[in-house]
Formats: C-alpha cells, structure tokens, sequence
C-alpha cells in the first residue's frame, strides 16, 4: 500500500509539475515537521510489524510439549528420518493429521536446512549439533520436502515430501513394517552394547552420574555452571565428555568422537530421554 | 537568506574555469564555439600512448580505467547469468551439469558482488567526480588511487585465472563446513582473489574521506558539499571499516582448508556458525556500499531535472550516515534460521527495521523535491525514476525478510533472490547507468544520442521487472534458490523470468555500443548542457588535467537551482 | 600553480602539486594512516574476536596451551618491541631538531629491534614445531588440564588455540616484516638527508605504523601467553 501510495505520488508529481514555460521551479528548503513525521510514523508501523513477525517466530521456534518427535540426519544428499516408534524412512515423512511433530536435526558432513514451504517451516541443519522444528498438520496431503541451504552437487536433488495421512491410514502405514523396535530400546542397545552402563548405573554407586530422569533437569558442573541436560547436552557428553563435567565426578569419561553414527546417537539421545 | 553576490570569490577572464553567469544559453554556445574550432587541451588529449595511461595519477584517467575494468568483468558476471537463466527454462537439468550450474550461480555472485557492484560507482564516477565536486585537484593520494587499480586488476586476474581452471562452487557466501572441507573446487584462489580485491576497495575508500576532509576548496563547507559526497563519504567509511573484517575471514578460510584446521569445523572443535557472523559482518555492510552512491546519484539527478535544491538537505545527509552506521548492526538477519538463539534472533529483526528509516527518508525527500519543480525527463531522470521506483519496492520487501514470521518461509529462496537483485539491479546499477548517461558529456566531452538512451533505460526497467518480478512470486510458492533442476510447477515463471533477461541484456549492451559510438560521432558538449549545479559543471567537457586553474571559492549553497538558467536546447524536453 | 588563500611559501620540494601548502600534504598523511591503522583494528579484530569466543568455550584445554607458551622468551619479545618504540620516538624527535645522525642511529636501533623480535619468533615457533605443536597431521598435545592432573586435554580444542596462535602471531610477524622493510627505506633516506624538521611526515606516519603493530602484541601477549598462569 505504501509503495502504491509513492509510486501515485511520483507519478502525479511527474505529470503534474512538467516542465511549463513561464513556470518557474519553486524552491523548497525543507520542512523539519514533516521530516519527522514521515521518520516516525513509518517507524512505528515498522515496529508493529516487527512485533507481529516476532511473535509468530516465537511460536515457530517453541515446540509445544508432548510433541511427537523425529530424529531427522541430513546428508548429501538425502534426509534420513527415524521415527520414535523405530520406522526409519529416507526422504520422505510419513505423519498423521492433528498431532504435533518435534523435529531434532543434525547433518552428518556440511550445513542443509529442512524446508517445508507448505507448512512455512525452514531450518538450518547444522553439523555437530542438534537443531529442531515442529509442525502441527492439519491437512492431509503431500507436501514438498526441499533442502534450503546450499549443500553441493545435488542441493537440487535433495528434496521429497512430507505425507500427512489421516489417522487411520497412519496406523496402517505404521504396522506396514519396518520397524525395528522403538528408537529408545534401539538406544538402550546401544547403551549395553558400547558399555554405557558399566559406569551409569541406576543407583548412585557408579563411577558415572545415574541418567535416570536427567533430560530436561539441571545439571551443576564441577566449574561452577549449570546447564540444562537438553539433546545438544547429551550429544555433546558422548562425543567430548571432557566438555562438560558434572560437579563431584572424575573426568574419566572415554571419548566416543568416531564411534558411533549419527543414528546410534540419536536413538541413545532418545534412550536417555525415555 | 539571499546568498553573498555570486562571483565574489572568483577572477576575472579565466579560461578553463567558466563562472556560474555565463552558465547559460551564451556561455554553452561559447563553449561550444571554442571547442570545435581549437580542441582545447584537457585530460584526455594531454599525453597520448599507453604509458601515459598505464602510469597515469590523473584521478580522472584512474576513473576510465576502472570504466574499462569493471564493465568487461559486468560483462562476464552477465554471461554466467544467461546461462544461469538459460538452464532454467526448463525444470530438468539438461544445459549444464549439477556441478557447473553450481559454479556458474558461485562466480555470478563473487564477479557480480565484487568486481562490479562494490568498485562500480565509486571506483568510476566517484573517483572522477570527487575531487571535481569539491574544487581539489586531484584526490588526496594520487599513487595510492593508481594502485587501488592495480590490486584490482591483480585481484581480477586471479579471479580469471582460477574461473578458467575450474572454477568454485561453494555459492559466493562460502559457507564452512562446505567451502573448507567438502568442496573439490578453487576456493583458496577465489579467496585470496577475493582478499586482494578487498584491498582495492580499502584504499579507494580510504583516498576519499582524507580528500573529503582535507582538500575541499575555500567556502566548502560539509554543508554546502553534494550529496553525492556526503554519500561516497558514508560508504568510504563502510569500506574502511567492513572490508577488513571479510579479509581476515577469508585467511581464516584458506588456512583452514590449506591445513586442515578446525577453526570452522564442528568435527574438529570448531563452530560454523562463526563464520557465518564474521562473513556476514562485511557482507551486510557491504550492501550499503553497493547502493549508497548509487543513491548519491539520484540525488544529484533530481534537483537538476526538477530545477529545484534538493529537499531536506541535512535529512539526506545524515540519513547516509545514518545508513552507513546501523548498517553494521544488523548482519545477523541473515542467519535467523541458522540456529542462532531466539534472542539475538529478535534484536537484530528490531535493528534492521531501524535501518529501514534513513532510506526511507529519502525515497520521501526525493519525491518532495519533485512537488512543485519543473520536470523535464531526459534519460538520467528516467533511471532515476527507475531506481526510485525499485529501490522502494526492494526495500519493502527487505522489510518482510526482516520480519522473524515471514523470513522463516521466504529465506533462501527467489524471494531473497528478487529482493536482492532490485535493490542491486534495479537500485545501485540503475544508478550508476543514470549517473554514466548524467556525466558523460563531462567525462567524454560528447553527447550520447539521448533517442537510444531513452530508449534503453526503458528496455532496462521493462526487463528487469519481467526477469525479477516472478522470482518474488517463485520464492514465496516454495523455490529454493542455488537449484539447479526444480519441480515443474515452477517452470512457467522461470520462462517468465528467462524471458525478462533478454531484454535486459539488450538494454545493457546499447549503452556500451552507443557510448562507444558517441565518442567519435556523439555531438561537442558543452561545459554544463543539462545546466546543473555543482563545481564539476563549471569546468570544461571534458575538465582539463588539472581540473581547475585556480581553487575556486565557493559562497554559494549546494543545489542553488534558483540562480541556474535551466538549459534552453530541445534535446532535454520531455 | 592553485593559488590559496594563504601567503605562498617557498617551493617545498616535497610539496605535491595537488596539494595547495605543506601544511595540508602533513594534514591529509597523517589522516591517512590514521584510518589506514583503522582498518587495521578491524583486521585484527576480526581474529581477536574468533580468539575470545573459543576462549570462552573451551578455557581449560586453552589454559593448557597458554602454559606451553615460553613466558620469557614472550616478555623479552614484548621488552624488545617496547623498545622499539621508544627509539621511533627518539627518530622522529630527532628529525624535529634537525639531526640527521641521531635520526640515522635511531632508525638502525629500531631495525636491529625489530629483527630481534622476529628472530625470537622464530626460535619459539621452532620450539613449537618441535614439541608438535603446529596444528596438522602431526599435531599432538601431551598434558592435562592444570590444576586437574586427571583430565586430558581435548586435541581438538587445543589444535584450535594453536590454530589462532599462529594465524594471529604470523599475521603480527608478517606485519612486522613489513615495518621492517617500510623502516629499512626510512633508514636509506634519512640517511641522505631527506628528513628535516620541516618534512618529516614519513618518519612520523610510519612511527604511527610501527606503534600500532606493537600495540597489537600488547594484547596479543597477555591474551594468548598468560591465561591461567597461576595454577
């Protein structure tokens, strides 16, 4: 609207005061009124708007509690998708309508970013870290899947869908198969099978802090900080213990950097939340 | 406030420097007269041969060279965009391969970005035009003006060099982890060509404030200089401070890949999200550097062909400080889906809407100044109605990739890609083809046919807006950028946008030809033909070596349009 | 000739022709290097700024690393650079009172100073290649956080503060060689006599040159050398 309102106002103002013999220009020094008018109204306007789009982001960026979640890997170039539940999927999501889906992310070599246009949601997908998304359907159909962040050779070719499927055609799908158990037994798994709980026990005799009930709580490192026992937390305590030591404990803490995939990570991450 | 009688400070019967009275009618035919029937001796007749301009310090001459420069590498950065615009035509990839397209988008940009845009305006008419506008001789460095202009050239022979041996395909941003251990590509060359151009640019901005600051003629004050200056002053200060900032990165850059470090790499401790917020601390600023003197430009433009001083002055002025000093807060609006934290998330939004004012501000001065004028619109004018009427669009569509909500679906897709390229496109290059057509007489001492010129800017504007018009429409139904092969739903509006592109070349390319020609046949300019104000018009066309006999005194106020007989000739009427 | 509204002096033959007086060739030099220096704030800033972030992040493997710095042969560089100051000082002083030994001598110290600084450079980071400390294949770091014998240091976290300890003390050296050079042309000229107490601004601009890049090892040396010296 303000552009139109300009562009009528070039327009007439290019018509109306056209070059006329006898008419001389008339000299206008300025007007510091009407310079702070049109600095403050618009400003205003601008900071409406600023507000608009920032509490939408905030919602965009708060996933609700309760939330399904999905481990989603980013590679070049495709997207691996597991589901809590254990169904794994490349390059496609299968969700049903009406519940909220927490996305947790990472890449597995450069930066993509997960972009769902039909569902206005885009993010980075970052290496080394755990990002996250949600979204909530409310539609059932098939929706575009694109990679948005320049990721060589096939950036282009990184794309598939999202299926949103009624709810009864979800369970369907989901006892269709594949499955190979949930992703928290597959993590305690991996938990038994890397030697996780020689050290973690569930009593407070081992030489590790016991995880039970530990996502999401407070943690007190030896240094003095706290710090929320979130995935990045828990990532980060697999691959560089020597980060983070929890106050009272020794940093003896084998370094798993190298030894475990992206996917075992997560579904310990989800083993650990369970 | 009636100013001080005009000619106090000046001397009788100079030859080259033509006072304000016999700016009219008389004076021009005089002018005339004299440069048809003796050709006068001026900066570009003064010495022939290649060493006299190989080894020149005439800042004017230093302004013809990087003319020659930056058009060939215009020409280039323009080629891969055909292509870029040739292989989607259709949603296959079926011209060039993945990794070709992939280059061709990375060497548009870095070509585009750093070896047109940044050095155009001010590297050209900056260079020529600024020690003119302020009665100087010369700039403050002469040799240091000459070797801006080399490390240039260097800088673009490196950049050739490493096109035509492979090239790089890490897209002009150089995001790490990619760019420092996944491309197979020549980014350490591009890099360091990069870093070398990045000199160039120091330096020029460098020569610029020291000139504006030390050597305006007597009654000069920073209140009665162009805005034109006031603008290449903020964007020197951009370049002075910003620039370094992308050099450092750059090092960091081809170290880490030179010796594997991990400084941006998360598998060896290091973040690369860090190199995000060091690119983007140039390369936001350096934005403003592209379309500051561009919008300095226009505001010499509109007070002449509106017969008016330019409304607001000091508003116009500190709203390019203004620009220049919140640009370098905002970087990080490029980042809100990078996974930085909320909260830097939302303070940068805030800041970049707080950026908005000052262009604002003038895109409001330019059309008051309009109100009540008497409009003529010979080709400048009609590129700067160009660029008012793009730059606003561009700019309101910044304001909806500031705001956090809408960023999240419309980033990294066309709608960034249009946002950018009216700002860059239909903002800074159609200032610079205004202010080329505005000077060019005083550069070359000839007219450009102004049919052709017309006829030009008309095939620009209606070709940008068809190549860049779609692409906000692409970007908001879903099209990533950098993509290579799409799903066919886009197609129609890439045809579209395809479609666009080739008139637009055909609106670049006249210009150059007609240009060209006018230098052999173009008819004599006289000193001041569109009757402007500015000590650059009082000097002869084309000024002689040394611009002025004798430093001017000035007491008189910028844009005194009231004083100034507008030119009689028919070939500016509307 | 421009004319101008001051008296005409006599003709400096220094005086360049688009300037109108000494005064304002002096004038615009020195901004010149001023905002020259400007630029370089925001260069060194630039790896200052990716220093303290990892700093921040990673304190205990960077505190090690600082400690694997040679803390004398780090305070003797920083006596020798100070120093080297001084005698710029000394040089321009003595261009000022028009003495062109004392100039001469001055500017010979300040090479000989410089050039120690580089050798002593030189000598630590061969120590560092021999300790296998350089970041690369061979990179390997044997110690423990101080103060905790039991925690290993991270290799990762320590290649970084190596990584920024040469990017940024080789890019400090590399600037230092061009003060060399910029001070051995100095030297060249001040020993023909081309600096008096009426021209001299190429003495004082580079002096503005070489303080600054001993400025810039002020903070490089507390910051990089002497984290966590203590325990």
């Amino acid at each position: 609207m303000v552009s139109v309102a300009i562009f009528a106002a070039i327009v007439l103002f290019a018509v109306r005061f056209r070059r006329r013999r006898g008419v001389p220009a008339e000299q206008i020094e300025g007007s510091t009124p009407l310079e702070l008018t049109w600095s403050i109204i618009p400003l205003g306007i601008f900071m409406v708007i600023f507000v608009w789009g920032a509490v939408i982001y905030f919602k965009e960026r708060t996933p609700p509690r309760g939330a399904t979640e999905v481990y989603v890997v980013a590679k070049q170039w495709m997207w691996k998708l597991q589901h809590e539940e254990g169904q794994r999927e490349i390059n496609e999501l299968h969700v049903p309508v009406g519940r909220d889906v927490k996305m947790i992310l990472t890449s597995q070599d450069v930066i993509h970013s997960f972009y769902v246009p039909a569902f206005r949601i885009k993010q980075d997908v970052l290496p080394g870290r755990y990002t996250t998304a949600w979204f909530h359907p409310t539609k059932a159909g098939t929706y575009h899947l694109f990679c948005a962040e320049y990721c060589g050779t096939q950036h282009s070719g990184m794309i598939g869908q999202v299926v949103v499927l009624e709810p009864a055609q979800y369970q369907a799908w989901l006892s269709g198969g594949g499955a190979t158990g949930s992703m928290a037994s597959s993590g305690q798994n991996v938990f038994l099978q890397l030697g996780c709980s020689t050290c973690h026990r569930s009593d407070t005799q081992g030489r590790g802090p016991s995880l039970a009930g530990l996502f999401g709580k407070p943690v007190q490192l030896e240094d003095g900080r706290v710090v929320t026992a979130d995935e990045n937390y828990i990532r980060e305590s697999i691959l560089t213990p020597g980060a983070k030591i929890v106050s009272g404990f020794k940093p003896i803490m084998p370094v798993f950097q190298g030894l475990v995939s992206e996917e075992q990570l997560n579904a310990l991450v989800a083993y650990v939340k369970s | 406030m009636k100013p001080e009688p005009r000619g106090s400070g000046r001397r009788a019967g100079d030859d080259y420097s033509v006072g304000r009275e016999t700016a009219g009618t008389e004076g021009a035919i005089a002018m005339a007269t004299a440069a048809i029937t003796a050709e006068r001796e001026n900066y570009l007749n003064q010495e022939y041969g290649i060493k006299s301009w190989l080894l020149t310090v005439d800042h004017k001459r230093i302004a013809l060279l990087y003319l020659l420069s930056i058009t060939f590498f215009f020409f280039i950065g323009g080629f891969f965009a055909l292509l870029i615009r040739l292989e989607l035509l259709t949603p296959a990839g079926d011209l060039v391969q993945a990794d070709t397209y992939n280059k061709l988008f990375t060497m548009h940009g870095q070509v585009m970005i750093f070896f047109f845009l940044i050095p155009s305006i001010p590297a050209v008419l900056g260079n020529f035009l600024v020690p003119l506008m302020i009665g100087a001789r010369d700039l403050a460095f002469p040799r240091i003006n000459l070797l801006s202009w080399y490390l240039y050239i260097i800088a673009g022979i490196m950049m050739l060099h490493c096109m035509l041996t492979g090239g790089v395909d890490t897209g002009w941003t150089f995001y790490t982890p990619f760019s420092t251990a996944f491309s197979n590509t020549k980014v350490i060359e591009a890099g360091l060509a990069i870093f070398v151009s990045g000199f160039s640019s120091i330096l020029t901005g460098l020569n610029f404030v020291v000139t504006i600051h030390r050597m305006r003629a007597p009654g000069m004050t920073w209140n009665r200089l162009p805005l034109f200056i006031w603008a290449h002053y903020a964007t020197s200060i951009i370049q002075l401070l910003g620039t370094p900032v992308i050099a450092v990165t750059l090092v960091l850059v081809v170290l880490e890949r030179a010796f594997h470090l991990g400084i941006f790499d998360p598998t060896r401790g290091g973040d690369p999200i860090l190199f995000q917020h060091l690119f983007w601390f140039y390369s936001h600023p350096a934005v403003y550097i592209m379309i500051l003197p561009s919008m300095g430009v226009v505001t010499e433009i509109v007070p002449c062909f509106t017969r008016k001083r330019i409304f607001g002055y000091k508003f116009v002025a500190m709203s390019s400080i203004g620009i220049a000093v919140l640009g370098f807060l905002v970087w990080a609006h490029h980042m809100f889906v990078a996974g930085i934290s909320l909260y830097a998330a939302l303070i940068f939004s805030m800041l970049s809407y707080l950026v908005a004012v000052p262009s604002a501000i003038k895109v409001f001065n330019w059309t008051a100044t309009m109100y009540k004028g008497s409009i003529t619109f010979a080709t400048p004018m009609l590129y700067a109605f160009g660029f008012i009427g793009l730059f606003l669009m561009g700019g309101l569509t910044g304001l909806f990739l500031a705001a956090l909500g809408i960023d999240v679906h419309v980033t990294d897709t066309y709608f960034v890609v249009a946002h950018f390229h009216y700002i860059m496109v239909g903002g800074a290059v159609m200032g610079y083809l205004g202010g080329m057509h505005f000077w060019w007489p005083k550069i070359s001492g000839r007219m450009y046919p102004e049919a052709l010129g017309k006829l030009a800017a008309l095939l620009v504007f209606v070709g940008f807006n068809l190549t860049f018009f779609p692409q906000f429409i692409l970007g908001y139904l879903g099209m990533p950028r950098r993509y290579w092969q799409y799903p066919p739903e886009f197609q129609v509006l890439n045809v579209l946008s395809t479609a666009g592109s080739t008139v637009l070349a055909v609106g670049y390319v006249l210009p150059m030809l007609y240009f060209l020609w006018s230098m052999r046949y173009g008819k004599i300019a006289p000193a001041n033909p569109w009757g402007a104000a500015g000590l650059e018009w009082t000097t002869t066309s084309p000024p002689p070596t040394f611009n002025f006999d004798h430093t001017p005194v000035v007491d008189w106020e910028a844009y005194d349009y009231e004083n100034i007989p507008a030119p009689e000739e028919a070939r500016v009427a509307g | 000739m421009p004319d101008s509204p001051i008296a005409v002096e006599h003709h400096n033959p220094e005086l360049r022709h688009h300037f109108a007086d000494m005064e304002q060739q002096r004038e615009a030099s020195s901004l010149g290097m001023w905002l020259f220096l400007a630029t370089e704030v925001m260069f060194f800033g630039g790896m200052f700024c990716a220093y303290l972030i990892y700093r921040y992040w990673y304190f205990p493997d960077f505190a090690a690393a600082s400690k694997s710095l040679d803390i004398t042969l780090g305070t003797v560089n920083t006596a020798v650079l100070i120093c080297s100051s001084l005698t710029v000082v000394l040089a321009v002083r003595a261009a000022q009172l028009g003495k062109r030994h004392e100039q001469v001598v001055y500017l010979a110290l300040t090479l000989v100073l410089g050039l120690a600084f580089l050798g002593i450079k030189g000598i630590e980071w061969t120590s560092k290649f021999r300790e296998h400390h350089i970041p690369g294949a061979s990179f390997h770091f044997e110690g423990a956080v101080p103060g905790h014998p039991d925690h290993p240091i991270d290799q990762q976290h320590a290649q970084i503060f190596f990584s920024l300890y040469f990017a940024m003390t080789g890019m400090h050296a590399l600037h230092m060689v061009i003060g060399v050079g910029i001070f051995s042309y100095l030297l060249y000229h001040a020993w023909k006599g081309r600096y008096t107490p009426e021209y001299h601004t190429p003495l004082e601009n580079s002096g503005l040159y070489w303080h600054f890049v001993d400025i810039i090892w002020i903070y490089l040396f507390p910051l990089l050398y002497l984290i966590d010296r203590k325990k």
